[in-house]
Protein backbone atom coordinates (compact mmCIF):
# COMPACT_ATOMS: atom_id res chain seq x y z
CA UNK A 1 0.00 0.00 0.00
CA UNK A 2 2.84 2.34 0.73
CA UNK A 3 4.44 1.57 -2.49
CA UNK A 4 1.12 2.29 -4.40
CA UNK A 5 0.66 5.28 -2.83
CA UNK A 6 3.99 6.49 -3.62
CA UNK A 7 4.23 5.68 -7.53
CA UNK A 8 0.40 7.09 -7.85
CA UNK A 9 2.20 10.60 -6.32
CA UNK A 10 5.06 10.77 -8.28
CA UNK A 11 3.34 9.56 -11.72
CA UNK A 12 1.42 12.64 -10.71
CA UNK A 13 3.73 14.80 -10.19
CA UNK A 14 5.31 13.57 -13.39
CA UNK A 15 2.36 14.17 -15.15
CA UNK A 16 3.20 17.78 -15.22
CA UNK A 17 6.52 16.87 -17.05
CA UNK A 18 4.42 15.16 -19.21
CA UNK A 19 2.10 17.62 -20.23
CA UNK A 20 4.49 20.26 -21.13
CA UNK A 21 6.72 18.30 -23.04
CA UNK A 22 4.12 17.27 -24.91
CA UNK A 23 2.73 20.40 -25.62
CA UNK A 24 5.69 21.03 -26.50
CA UNK A 25 6.36 18.09 -28.80
CA UNK A 26 2.63 18.47 -29.89
CA UNK A 27 2.62 21.50 -31.39
CA UNK A 28 5.85 21.27 -32.97
CA UNK A 29 4.66 18.23 -35.01
CA UNK A 30 1.45 19.99 -35.84
CA UNK A 31 3.48 22.81 -37.13
CA UNK A 32 5.90 21.28 -39.18
CA UNK A 33 4.09 21.51 -42.45
CA UNK A 34 4.41 25.33 -41.73
CA UNK A 35 7.74 25.45 -40.47
CA UNK A 36 9.37 23.36 -43.53
CA UNK A 37 7.34 25.74 -46.18
CA UNK A 38 8.01 29.11 -44.32
CA UNK A 39 11.12 28.37 -42.12
CA UNK A 40 11.91 31.14 -39.53
CA UNK A 41 11.10 33.82 -42.04
CA UNK A 42 7.74 33.27 -41.18
CA UNK A 43 7.82 35.54 -37.94
CA UNK A 44 9.21 38.55 -40.12
CA UNK A 45 6.12 37.71 -42.87
CA UNK A 46 3.24 40.08 -42.72
CA UNK A 47 0.76 38.19 -44.98
CA UNK A 48 -1.97 35.90 -43.82
CA UNK A 49 -3.64 33.76 -46.10
CA UNK A 50 -2.88 35.73 -48.75
CA UNK A 51 -2.99 33.82 -52.53
CA UNK A 52 0.15 34.67 -54.01
CA UNK A 53 1.41 33.07 -57.39
CA UNK A 54 5.18 31.19 -57.76
CA UNK A 55 7.28 31.20 -60.54
CA UNK A 56 8.37 27.49 -61.31
CA UNK A 57 11.74 28.48 -61.09
CA UNK A 58 11.79 30.79 -58.17
CA UNK A 59 9.76 29.78 -55.03
CA UNK A 60 9.90 33.02 -53.40
CA UNK A 61 6.77 34.79 -53.24
CA UNK A 62 4.99 37.94 -55.46
CA UNK A 63 3.13 40.62 -54.22
CA UNK A 64 -1.07 40.33 -55.30
CA UNK A 65 -0.44 42.96 -57.46
CA UNK A 66 1.66 40.96 -59.90
CA UNK A 67 -1.02 38.27 -59.89
CA UNK A 68 -3.06 40.54 -60.96
CA UNK A 69 -1.21 42.40 -63.80
CA UNK A 70 -0.01 38.54 -64.91
CA UNK A 71 -4.09 37.90 -64.90
CA UNK A 72 -4.50 40.36 -67.50
CA UNK A 73 -2.15 40.09 -69.55
CA UNK A 74 -2.75 36.27 -69.87
CA UNK A 75 -6.61 37.48 -70.57
CA UNK A 76 -5.24 39.50 -73.50
CA UNK A 77 -2.72 36.64 -75.02
CA UNK A 78 -6.94 34.87 -74.78
CA UNK A 79 -7.57 36.98 -77.25
CA UNK A 80 -4.46 36.79 -79.45
CA UNK A 81 -5.38 33.28 -79.30
CA UNK A 82 -8.51 32.88 -81.11
CA UNK A 83 -7.27 35.49 -83.92
CA UNK A 84 -4.56 33.28 -85.34
CA UNK A 85 -5.68 29.65 -84.00
CA UNK A 86 -3.31 28.31 -86.14
CA UNK A 87 -0.44 28.95 -84.53
CA UNK A 88 0.61 26.07 -82.53
CA UNK A 89 3.42 27.30 -81.06
CA UNK A 90 1.97 30.00 -79.67
CA UNK A 91 -0.73 27.79 -78.21
CA UNK A 92 1.69 25.92 -76.36
CA UNK A 93 3.62 29.09 -75.23
CA UNK A 94 0.21 30.05 -73.88
CA UNK A 95 -0.38 26.28 -72.06
CA UNK A 96 2.91 26.97 -70.41
CA UNK A 97 2.24 30.10 -69.37
CA UNK A 98 -0.92 29.14 -67.92
CA UNK A 99 0.69 26.27 -65.67
CA UNK A 100 3.25 28.60 -64.00
CA UNK A 101 0.02 31.05 -63.19
CA UNK A 102 -2.11 28.46 -61.77
CA UNK A 103 1.00 27.44 -59.30
CA UNK A 104 -0.64 30.03 -56.73
CA UNK A 105 0.05 29.03 -53.09
CA UNK A 106 -1.48 30.35 -49.92
CA UNK A 107 0.98 32.13 -47.90
CA UNK A 108 1.20 32.92 -44.20
CA UNK A 109 2.92 34.88 -42.08
CA UNK A 110 3.50 35.47 -38.18
CA UNK A 111 4.66 39.03 -37.66
CA UNK A 112 0.94 41.53 -37.72
CA UNK A 113 -0.39 38.86 -34.63
CA UNK A 114 3.35 38.90 -33.25
CA UNK A 115 3.23 43.27 -32.71
CA UNK A 116 -0.33 43.01 -32.12
CA UNK A 117 0.33 40.63 -29.21
CA UNK A 118 3.34 42.68 -27.88
CA UNK A 119 1.88 45.73 -28.49
CA UNK A 120 -1.26 44.96 -26.64
CA UNK A 121 0.94 43.65 -23.43
CA UNK A 122 2.21 46.38 -23.57
CA UNK A 123 -0.34 48.92 -23.55
CA UNK A 124 -1.92 46.92 -20.53
CA UNK A 125 1.69 47.20 -18.63
CA UNK A 126 1.84 51.09 -18.95
CA UNK A 127 -1.70 51.46 -18.27
CA UNK A 128 -1.73 48.67 -15.03
CA UNK A 129 2.18 49.41 -13.54
CA UNK A 130 1.32 52.30 -12.05
CA UNK A 131 -2.27 51.67 -10.42
CA UNK A 132 -1.35 48.02 -9.54
CA UNK A 133 1.99 49.77 -7.54
CA UNK A 134 -0.73 52.10 -5.83
CA UNK A 135 -3.45 49.74 -4.72
CA UNK A 136 -0.43 47.60 -3.06
CA UNK A 137 1.19 50.44 -1.30
CA UNK A 138 -2.65 51.44 -0.31
CA UNK A 139 -3.21 47.98 0.85
CA UNK A 140 0.10 47.30 2.46
CA UNK A 141 0.87 50.71 3.81
CA UNK A 142 -1.66 52.73 3.94
CA UNK A 143 -5.22 51.38 4.65
CA UNK A 144 -6.12 50.56 8.73
CA UNK A 145 -6.48 46.39 8.75
CA UNK A 146 -9.79 46.49 9.03
CA UNK A 147 -10.50 48.21 5.55
CA UNK A 148 -7.79 46.88 3.80
CA UNK A 149 -9.07 43.41 4.42
CA UNK A 150 -12.56 44.46 2.15
CA UNK A 151 -10.58 46.16 -0.46
CA UNK A 152 -8.27 42.62 -0.81
CA UNK A 153 -11.16 41.14 -1.47
CA UNK A 154 -13.08 43.50 -3.49
CA UNK A 155 -9.78 43.37 -6.44
CA UNK A 156 -9.05 39.84 -5.58
CA UNK A 157 -12.69 39.20 -6.95
CA UNK A 158 -11.78 41.65 -9.59
CA UNK A 159 -9.44 38.86 -11.26
CA UNK A 160 -11.96 36.21 -10.71
CA UNK A 161 -14.32 37.80 -12.93
CA UNK A 162 -14.28 35.51 -16.15
CA UNK A 163 -12.13 36.95 -18.81
CA UNK A 164 -15.28 36.84 -21.55
CA UNK A 165 -17.00 39.01 -19.36
CA UNK A 166 -14.11 41.55 -19.39
CA UNK A 167 -14.48 40.96 -23.26
CA UNK A 168 -18.07 42.04 -23.43
CA UNK A 169 -18.32 45.02 -20.79
CA UNK A 170 -15.27 46.26 -22.50
CA UNK A 171 -16.70 46.34 -26.24
CA UNK A 172 -20.07 47.89 -24.98
CA UNK A 173 -19.80 50.17 -22.37
CA UNK A 174 -15.49 50.65 -22.12
CA UNK A 175 -14.24 51.11 -25.80
CA UNK A 176 -17.13 53.49 -26.56
CA UNK A 177 -16.18 55.95 -24.30
CA UNK A 178 -12.54 55.72 -25.03
CA UNK A 179 -12.99 56.19 -29.02
CA UNK A 180 -15.17 59.63 -27.54
CA UNK A 181 -11.55 60.51 -25.89
CA UNK A 182 -9.16 59.37 -28.33
CA UNK A 183 -10.87 59.25 -31.78
CA UNK A 184 -10.29 56.28 -34.14
CA UNK A 185 -12.29 52.60 -33.93
CA UNK A 186 -13.66 51.27 -31.07
CA UNK A 187 -12.22 47.94 -31.75
CA UNK A 188 -8.29 48.63 -31.43
CA UNK A 189 -5.12 48.24 -29.96
CA UNK A 190 -5.43 50.61 -27.88
CA UNK A 191 -9.30 49.74 -25.96
CA UNK A 192 -8.05 45.89 -26.25
CA UNK A 193 -4.66 46.68 -24.31
CA UNK A 194 -6.18 48.79 -22.03
CA UNK A 195 -9.42 45.95 -20.80
CA UNK A 196 -5.94 43.80 -20.48
CA UNK A 197 -4.74 45.68 -18.43
CA UNK A 198 -7.55 46.06 -16.22
CA UNK A 199 -7.33 42.49 -15.76
CA UNK A 200 -4.27 41.99 -15.08
CA UNK A 201 -4.46 44.64 -12.66
CA UNK A 202 -5.81 42.54 -9.61
CA UNK A 203 -3.02 39.88 -10.04
CA UNK A 204 -0.20 42.31 -9.70
CA UNK A 205 -1.41 44.37 -7.52
CA UNK A 206 -1.55 41.23 -5.44
CA UNK A 207 1.35 39.82 -5.44
CA UNK A 208 3.14 43.66 -5.51
CA UNK A 209 1.37 43.74 -2.25
CA UNK A 210 2.60 40.09 -1.05
CA UNK A 211 6.67 41.21 -1.55
CA UNK A 212 6.15 44.63 -0.02
CA UNK A 213 4.48 42.57 3.04
CA UNK A 214 7.51 40.55 3.10
CA UNK A 215 9.30 43.55 4.57
CA UNK A 216 10.37 43.49 7.98
CA UNK A 217 8.61 45.95 9.98
CA UNK A 218 12.29 46.74 12.49
CA UNK A 219 13.45 48.60 8.99
CA UNK A 220 10.32 50.26 8.61
CA UNK A 221 10.18 51.50 12.73
CA UNK A 222 13.62 52.29 12.50
CA UNK A 223 13.23 54.75 9.22
CA UNK A 224 10.35 56.03 11.42
CA UNK A 225 12.05 56.73 14.05
CA UNK A 226 14.85 58.56 12.08
CA UNK A 227 11.95 61.21 11.47
CA UNK A 228 11.16 59.71 7.94
CA UNK A 229 7.58 60.21 6.32
CA UNK A 230 5.35 57.22 5.43
CA UNK A 231 6.52 58.68 1.42
CA UNK A 232 9.89 58.34 1.98
CA UNK A 233 9.61 54.83 3.81
CA UNK A 234 7.63 53.36 0.55
CA UNK A 235 10.52 54.58 -1.39
CA UNK A 236 13.56 54.01 0.21
CA UNK A 237 13.07 51.31 2.72
CA UNK A 238 9.71 48.94 1.19
CA UNK A 239 10.72 49.61 -2.39
CA UNK A 240 14.37 48.49 -2.37
CA UNK A 241 13.65 45.43 -0.41
CA UNK A 242 11.06 44.56 -2.59
CA UNK A 243 12.44 45.31 -5.42
CA UNK A 244 13.02 41.44 -6.83
CA UNK A 245 9.82 40.71 -6.11
CA UNK A 246 7.47 43.72 -7.42
CA UNK A 247 9.65 43.00 -10.80
CA UNK A 248 8.99 39.66 -10.57
CA UNK A 249 5.26 40.14 -10.31
CA UNK A 250 5.19 42.37 -13.25
CA UNK A 251 7.04 39.91 -15.54
CA UNK A 252 4.27 37.32 -14.32
CA UNK A 253 1.64 39.37 -15.26
CA UNK A 254 2.94 40.25 -18.60
CA UNK A 255 3.51 36.67 -18.85
CA UNK A 256 -0.27 35.98 -18.67
CA UNK A 257 -1.16 39.13 -20.68
CA UNK A 258 0.49 37.57 -23.90
CA UNK A 259 -1.62 34.47 -23.63
CA UNK A 260 -4.73 36.11 -23.11
CA UNK A 261 -7.90 35.56 -25.62
CA UNK A 262 -11.36 36.01 -24.97
CA UNK A 263 -11.31 39.77 -23.34
CA UNK A 264 -8.69 40.49 -26.58
CA UNK A 265 -10.91 38.66 -29.10
CA UNK A 266 -14.03 41.13 -28.42
CA UNK A 267 -11.50 44.51 -28.58
CA UNK A 268 -8.80 44.04 -30.98
CA UNK A 269 -10.55 43.93 -34.14
CA UNK A 270 -9.38 40.60 -35.60
CA UNK A 271 -7.48 41.97 -38.88
CA UNK A 272 -4.84 40.91 -40.42
CA UNK A 273 -2.95 44.17 -41.06
CA UNK A 274 -0.19 46.14 -38.88
CA UNK A 275 -1.57 48.50 -36.98
CA UNK A 276 -1.32 52.14 -38.35
CA UNK A 277 -1.98 54.12 -35.17
CA UNK A 278 -3.20 52.88 -31.58
CA UNK A 279 -6.07 53.40 -32.02
CA UNK A 280 -6.47 50.63 -35.58
CA UNK A 281 -7.39 47.34 -35.34
CA UNK A 282 -5.27 44.78 -35.66
CA UNK A 283 -5.14 41.07 -34.25
CA UNK A 284 -3.11 38.81 -31.58
CA UNK A 285 -1.64 35.39 -31.96
CA UNK A 286 -4.38 34.22 -29.49
CA UNK A 287 -7.17 35.60 -30.74
CA UNK A 288 -5.90 34.70 -34.20
CA UNK A 289 -6.19 30.92 -32.96
CA UNK A 290 -9.46 31.53 -31.56
CA UNK A 291 -10.90 32.74 -34.56
CA UNK A 292 -9.77 30.93 -37.31
CA UNK A 293 -9.00 27.38 -35.86
CA UNK A 294 -12.45 26.10 -36.57
CA UNK A 295 -12.46 26.70 -40.55
CA UNK A 296 -8.80 26.23 -40.97
CA UNK A 297 -7.27 23.41 -43.01
CA UNK A 298 -3.93 22.12 -44.50
CA UNK A 299 -1.19 24.67 -44.60
CA UNK A 300 -3.57 27.40 -42.55
CA UNK A 301 -3.89 24.93 -39.44
CA UNK A 302 -0.59 24.12 -39.71
CA UNK A 303 0.61 27.96 -40.02
CA UNK A 304 -2.01 28.00 -36.27
CA UNK A 305 -0.35 25.77 -34.54
CA UNK A 306 3.15 27.73 -35.35
CA UNK A 307 1.56 30.39 -34.20
CA UNK A 308 0.61 28.50 -31.13
CA UNK A 309 4.20 27.40 -30.67
CA UNK A 310 5.53 30.72 -30.91
CA UNK A 311 3.24 31.55 -28.27
CA UNK A 312 3.97 28.92 -26.05
CA UNK A 313 7.56 29.55 -26.39
CA UNK A 314 7.57 33.02 -25.70
CA UNK A 315 5.41 32.74 -22.32
CA UNK A 316 7.08 29.65 -21.17
CA UNK A 317 10.57 31.59 -21.52
CA UNK A 318 8.96 34.86 -20.20
CA UNK A 319 7.20 33.44 -16.96
CA UNK A 320 9.85 31.29 -16.38
CA UNK A 321 12.60 33.78 -16.24
CA UNK A 322 10.07 35.32 -13.98
CA UNK A 323 9.84 32.36 -11.63
CA UNK A 324 13.88 31.61 -11.45
CA UNK A 325 15.16 34.61 -11.66
CA UNK A 326 13.38 37.30 -9.73
CA UNK A 327 10.91 34.99 -7.47
CA UNK A 328 13.51 32.56 -6.55
CA UNK A 329 11.64 30.85 -3.21
CA UNK A 330 9.03 33.30 -3.13
CA UNK A 331 6.00 31.37 -2.40
CA UNK B 1 7.62 70.17 1.51
CA UNK B 2 8.54 66.34 2.81
CA UNK B 3 5.17 66.57 4.04
CA UNK B 4 3.56 67.80 1.01
CA UNK B 5 4.47 65.13 -1.30
CA UNK B 6 3.79 62.78 1.00
CA UNK B 7 0.48 63.71 1.13
CA UNK B 8 0.76 63.77 -2.63
CA UNK B 9 1.50 60.39 -2.91
CA UNK B 10 -0.51 58.92 -0.56
CA UNK B 11 -3.52 60.54 -1.74
CA UNK B 12 -2.40 59.19 -5.52
CA UNK B 13 -2.07 55.80 -3.98
CA UNK B 14 -5.47 55.72 -2.40
CA UNK B 15 -7.16 57.19 -5.46
CA UNK B 16 -5.42 53.83 -7.19
CA UNK B 17 -6.97 51.84 -5.04
CA UNK B 18 -10.10 53.70 -5.72
CA UNK B 19 -9.65 53.23 -9.62
CA UNK B 20 -9.57 49.19 -8.96
CA UNK B 21 -12.93 49.61 -7.13
CA UNK B 22 -14.42 51.76 -9.68
CA UNK B 23 -13.70 49.11 -12.62
CA UNK B 24 -15.06 46.23 -10.03
CA UNK B 25 -18.04 48.00 -9.57
CA UNK B 26 -18.50 49.26 -13.29
CA UNK B 27 -18.18 45.76 -14.34
CA UNK B 28 -20.74 44.49 -11.87
CA UNK B 29 -23.21 47.32 -11.94
CA UNK B 30 -23.48 46.93 -15.90
CA UNK B 31 -23.65 42.90 -15.41
CA UNK B 32 -26.52 43.56 -12.93
CA UNK B 33 -28.53 46.47 -15.14
CA UNK B 34 -28.33 44.28 -18.29
CA UNK B 35 -28.17 40.87 -16.64
CA UNK B 36 -31.23 41.60 -14.99
CA UNK B 37 -32.87 43.22 -17.53
CA UNK B 38 -33.02 39.88 -19.89
CA UNK B 39 -33.65 37.74 -16.54
CA UNK B 40 -36.01 35.38 -16.84
CA UNK B 41 -36.94 32.14 -14.86
CA UNK B 42 -37.68 30.14 -18.22
CA UNK B 43 -34.19 30.80 -18.80
CA UNK B 44 -33.25 28.02 -16.92
CA UNK B 45 -36.10 25.95 -18.67
CA UNK B 46 -36.27 26.17 -22.07
CA UNK B 47 -32.58 24.95 -24.14
CA UNK B 48 -30.40 27.54 -26.18
CA UNK B 49 -32.43 26.29 -29.74
CA UNK B 50 -35.88 27.58 -28.01
CA UNK B 51 -34.35 31.20 -26.62
CA UNK B 52 -33.34 29.75 -23.05
CA UNK B 53 -30.14 28.73 -21.29
CA UNK B 54 -30.66 25.28 -19.46
CA UNK B 55 -28.77 23.07 -21.49
CA UNK B 56 -25.43 24.97 -21.75
CA UNK B 57 -25.41 25.60 -17.56
CA UNK B 58 -25.70 21.95 -17.29
CA UNK B 59 -23.16 21.42 -19.90
CA UNK B 60 -20.84 23.53 -18.15
CA UNK B 61 -21.19 22.13 -15.28
CA UNK B 62 -20.61 18.84 -16.34
CA UNK B 63 -17.25 19.76 -18.21
CA UNK B 64 -16.07 21.49 -14.99
CA UNK B 65 -17.25 18.57 -13.05
CA UNK B 66 -15.41 15.93 -15.25
CA UNK B 67 -12.40 18.45 -15.28
CA UNK B 68 -12.37 18.31 -11.32
CA UNK B 69 -12.45 14.46 -10.80
CA UNK B 70 -9.75 14.16 -12.89
CA UNK B 71 -7.44 17.13 -12.37
CA UNK B 72 -8.45 17.10 -8.17
CA UNK B 73 -7.04 13.38 -7.28
CA UNK B 74 -4.32 14.15 -9.96
CA UNK B 75 -3.04 17.37 -8.35
CA UNK B 76 -3.25 16.36 -4.70
CA UNK B 77 -1.51 13.30 -5.53
CA UNK B 78 1.03 15.59 -7.39
CA UNK B 79 1.16 18.15 -4.48
CA UNK B 80 1.61 14.96 -1.99
CA UNK B 81 4.70 14.26 -3.60
CA UNK B 82 6.30 17.48 -4.02
CA UNK B 83 5.80 18.39 -0.24
CA UNK B 84 5.71 14.90 1.32
CA UNK B 85 7.95 12.31 -1.05
CA UNK B 86 10.19 14.37 -3.00
CA UNK B 87 13.76 15.26 -1.34
CA UNK B 88 15.76 16.26 -4.25
CA UNK B 89 15.84 17.88 -7.00
CA UNK B 90 13.24 16.50 -8.81
CA UNK B 91 10.14 17.58 -6.44
CA UNK B 92 11.81 21.19 -7.14
CA UNK B 93 11.66 20.64 -10.82
CA UNK B 94 8.08 19.74 -10.66
CA UNK B 95 6.64 22.61 -8.46
CA UNK B 96 8.71 25.47 -11.14
CA UNK B 97 7.54 23.53 -13.67
CA UNK B 98 3.56 23.33 -11.95
CA UNK B 99 3.72 26.89 -11.65
CA UNK B 100 4.92 27.92 -15.14
CA UNK B 101 2.21 25.73 -16.17
CA UNK B 102 -0.56 27.79 -14.36
CA UNK B 103 0.34 30.85 -16.23
CA UNK B 104 0.30 28.88 -19.88
CA UNK B 105 -1.74 30.17 -22.54
CA UNK B 106 -4.75 28.48 -22.41
CA UNK B 107 -5.36 29.04 -26.09
CA UNK B 108 -2.61 26.72 -26.44
CA UNK B 109 -4.12 24.27 -24.43
CA UNK B 110 -6.31 23.86 -26.09
CA UNK B 111 -5.11 24.03 -29.79
CA UNK B 112 -2.31 21.16 -27.72
CA UNK B 113 -6.14 19.05 -26.57
CA UNK B 114 -7.10 19.47 -30.33
CA UNK B 115 -3.99 18.19 -31.62
CA UNK B 116 -4.30 15.16 -29.47
CA UNK B 117 -7.70 14.21 -28.90
CA UNK B 118 -10.41 15.78 -31.50
CA UNK B 119 -8.01 15.52 -35.06
CA UNK B 120 -7.56 11.58 -34.06
CA UNK B 121 -11.22 11.03 -32.63
CA UNK B 122 -12.40 13.22 -35.60
CA UNK B 123 -14.85 15.86 -34.29
CA UNK B 124 -14.80 18.05 -31.23
CA UNK B 125 -16.14 16.49 -27.99
CA UNK B 126 -17.43 17.24 -24.79
CA UNK B 127 -14.50 14.68 -23.31
CA UNK B 128 -11.69 16.92 -25.07
CA UNK B 129 -13.12 20.05 -23.13
CA UNK B 130 -13.24 18.44 -20.16
CA UNK B 131 -9.84 17.34 -20.31
CA UNK B 132 -8.75 20.41 -21.54
CA UNK B 133 -10.17 22.16 -18.62
CA UNK B 134 -8.62 19.42 -16.08
CA UNK B 135 -4.91 20.53 -17.65
CA UNK B 136 -6.11 23.67 -16.61
CA UNK B 137 -6.79 22.94 -13.29
CA UNK B 138 -4.10 20.64 -12.62
CA UNK B 139 -1.38 23.22 -11.68
CA UNK B 140 -3.75 25.20 -9.53
CA UNK B 141 -4.33 21.95 -7.13
CA UNK B 142 -1.03 21.13 -6.81
CA UNK B 143 -0.12 24.94 -5.93
CA UNK B 144 -2.76 24.66 -3.54
CA UNK B 145 -2.31 21.46 -1.72
CA UNK B 146 2.09 22.24 -1.86
CA UNK B 147 1.19 25.24 -0.17
CA UNK B 148 -1.58 24.14 2.37
CA UNK B 149 0.76 20.48 3.20
CA UNK B 150 3.60 22.89 4.01
CA UNK B 151 1.64 24.76 6.68
CA UNK B 152 1.06 21.50 8.35
CA UNK B 153 3.64 21.16 11.40
CA UNK B 154 6.17 18.99 11.43
CA UNK B 155 5.74 17.99 15.02
CA UNK B 156 2.33 16.75 13.70
CA UNK B 157 3.97 14.23 11.64
CA UNK B 158 6.61 13.00 13.78
CA UNK B 159 3.98 12.29 16.35
CA UNK B 160 2.80 9.75 13.81
CA UNK B 161 5.64 8.19 12.83
CA UNK B 162 6.17 7.50 16.73
CA UNK B 163 3.05 6.19 17.37
CA UNK B 164 4.02 3.56 14.51
CA UNK B 165 2.10 4.45 11.43
CA UNK B 166 3.25 4.22 7.90
CA UNK B 167 4.42 7.23 6.01
CA UNK B 168 1.21 6.75 3.83
CA UNK B 169 -0.96 6.45 7.05
CA UNK B 170 0.55 9.68 8.61
CA UNK B 171 -0.02 11.67 4.89
CA UNK B 172 -3.44 10.53 4.42
CA UNK B 173 -5.04 10.24 8.56
CA UNK B 174 -2.78 13.40 9.84
CA UNK B 175 -1.30 15.49 7.46
CA UNK B 176 -4.62 15.75 4.99
CA UNK B 177 -6.55 15.82 8.21
CA UNK B 178 -4.64 18.85 9.10
CA UNK B 179 -4.68 20.96 6.04
CA UNK B 180 -7.91 19.72 4.41
CA UNK B 181 -9.90 23.16 5.14
CA UNK B 182 -7.17 24.88 3.18
CA UNK B 183 -7.19 22.44 0.17
CA UNK B 184 -11.11 22.60 0.32
CA UNK B 185 -10.98 26.42 -0.24
CA UNK B 186 -7.93 25.86 -3.20
CA UNK B 187 -10.08 23.49 -5.15
CA UNK B 188 -12.79 25.31 -5.05
CA UNK B 189 -11.33 28.61 -6.49
CA UNK B 190 -9.67 26.57 -9.09
CA UNK B 191 -13.32 25.29 -9.82
CA UNK B 192 -14.47 28.90 -9.67
CA UNK B 193 -11.50 29.62 -12.16
CA UNK B 194 -12.48 26.67 -14.71
CA UNK B 195 -15.87 26.98 -14.86
CA UNK B 196 -15.31 30.41 -16.57
CA UNK B 197 -13.09 29.98 -18.83
CA UNK B 198 -13.81 29.66 -22.54
CA UNK B 199 -10.51 29.69 -24.90
CA UNK B 200 -9.63 26.26 -23.70
CA UNK B 201 -13.33 25.07 -25.05
CA UNK B 202 -13.15 27.01 -28.15
CA UNK B 203 -12.26 24.10 -30.52
CA UNK B 204 -12.22 20.89 -27.95
CA UNK B 205 -15.98 21.07 -26.84
CA UNK B 206 -17.75 23.97 -28.87
CA UNK B 207 -21.14 24.47 -28.12
CA UNK B 208 -24.62 23.42 -29.06
CA UNK B 209 -27.83 24.12 -29.15
CA UNK B 210 -29.74 21.42 -27.63
CA UNK B 211 -29.55 19.53 -24.43
CA UNK B 212 -26.60 16.47 -24.63
CA UNK B 213 -25.17 14.48 -22.18
CA UNK B 214 -23.48 12.58 -24.97
CA UNK B 215 -19.64 13.25 -24.18
CA UNK B 216 -18.49 12.11 -27.61
CA UNK B 217 -20.23 15.20 -29.27
CA UNK B 218 -20.26 18.80 -29.38
CA UNK B 219 -21.25 19.55 -25.81
CA UNK B 220 -23.14 22.52 -24.40
CA UNK B 221 -20.61 25.44 -22.93
CA UNK B 222 -22.07 28.55 -21.51
CA UNK B 223 -18.83 30.69 -22.19
CA UNK B 224 -18.45 29.64 -25.72
CA UNK B 225 -22.51 30.63 -26.34
CA UNK B 226 -21.70 34.19 -24.94
CA UNK B 227 -19.06 34.80 -26.96
CA UNK B 228 -21.17 33.24 -30.01
CA UNK B 229 -24.09 35.27 -29.08
CA UNK B 230 -22.17 37.98 -27.81
CA UNK B 231 -21.00 38.63 -31.71
CA UNK B 232 -24.48 38.13 -33.31
CA UNK B 233 -25.94 40.97 -34.51
CA UNK B 234 -29.45 40.88 -33.33
CA UNK B 235 -30.26 42.46 -30.38
CA UNK B 236 -31.92 39.38 -29.11
CA UNK B 237 -28.74 37.12 -28.61
CA UNK B 238 -27.09 39.83 -27.27
CA UNK B 239 -29.29 40.17 -24.40
CA UNK B 240 -29.57 36.50 -24.02
CA UNK B 241 -25.47 36.95 -23.81
CA UNK B 242 -25.89 39.82 -20.93
CA UNK B 243 -27.99 37.25 -19.47
CA UNK B 244 -25.41 34.35 -19.23
CA UNK B 245 -22.77 36.08 -18.24
CA UNK B 246 -24.91 37.81 -15.86
CA UNK B 247 -25.66 33.72 -14.42
CA UNK B 248 -22.10 33.27 -14.98
CA UNK B 249 -20.79 35.85 -13.45
CA UNK B 250 -22.42 35.04 -10.31
CA UNK B 251 -22.24 31.25 -9.78
CA UNK B 252 -18.29 32.48 -10.28
CA UNK B 253 -17.97 35.23 -7.53
CA UNK B 254 -20.74 32.84 -5.07
CA UNK B 255 -17.86 29.70 -5.49
CA UNK B 256 -14.99 32.30 -4.66
CA UNK B 257 -16.44 34.00 -1.76
CA UNK B 258 -17.91 30.58 -0.55
CA UNK B 259 -14.28 29.53 -0.45
CA UNK B 260 -13.05 32.43 1.50
CA UNK B 261 -15.94 32.22 3.86
CA UNK B 262 -14.60 28.91 5.08
CA UNK B 263 -11.31 29.49 5.45
CA UNK B 264 -12.07 32.92 7.53
CA UNK B 265 -14.16 30.33 9.83
CA UNK B 266 -11.93 27.88 10.18
CA UNK B 267 -9.42 30.76 11.16
CA UNK B 268 -11.55 31.95 14.41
Amino acid sequence: MEKIFRNLSLSSASLVFIILLGIFITLFLASKDAINEFGIGFITNPNWNKEVSIDATDKSSQSAQDFSLEDDFLADDEDDMILDEDDAILDEDDMLFDDSIKKTFTDYGALVPIVGTLLTTLIALIFALPIAMGIAVFLAEIAPKNIAAPISVAIELLAAIPSIIFGMWGLYYFAPIVADLVGGYQVSLLTAGLVLGIMILPFMAAITRDSMNTTPDVLKESAYAMGATKFEVIKDIIFPYSKVGIIGSIILALGRALGETMAVAFLIGSIFALPTAINSPTISIPVAMANNFGEASGLGESSLFYLALILFVISFGVISFAKLYFLKGAR
Amino acid sequence: MRLIINKIVLGLSTLSALIGLAFLGWILITLFMKGLGSFHLSLFLNDLIDGGLRNLIVGQFILAGIAATIGIPLGMAAGIYIQEYGRGKYAEVIRNLSDIMMSAPSIVIGAFVYAIIVVPTGGTSGFAGAIALAIMMLPIVISTTDNMLSLVPKELREAGIALGASKYKVIVDIVIKAAKVGIMTGILLAFARIIGETAPLLFTSETSNYFSLDLTESFPSLTVSIYDLANEPEESSRDLAWAASFILTVLVLTINLAGRFITRNKKR
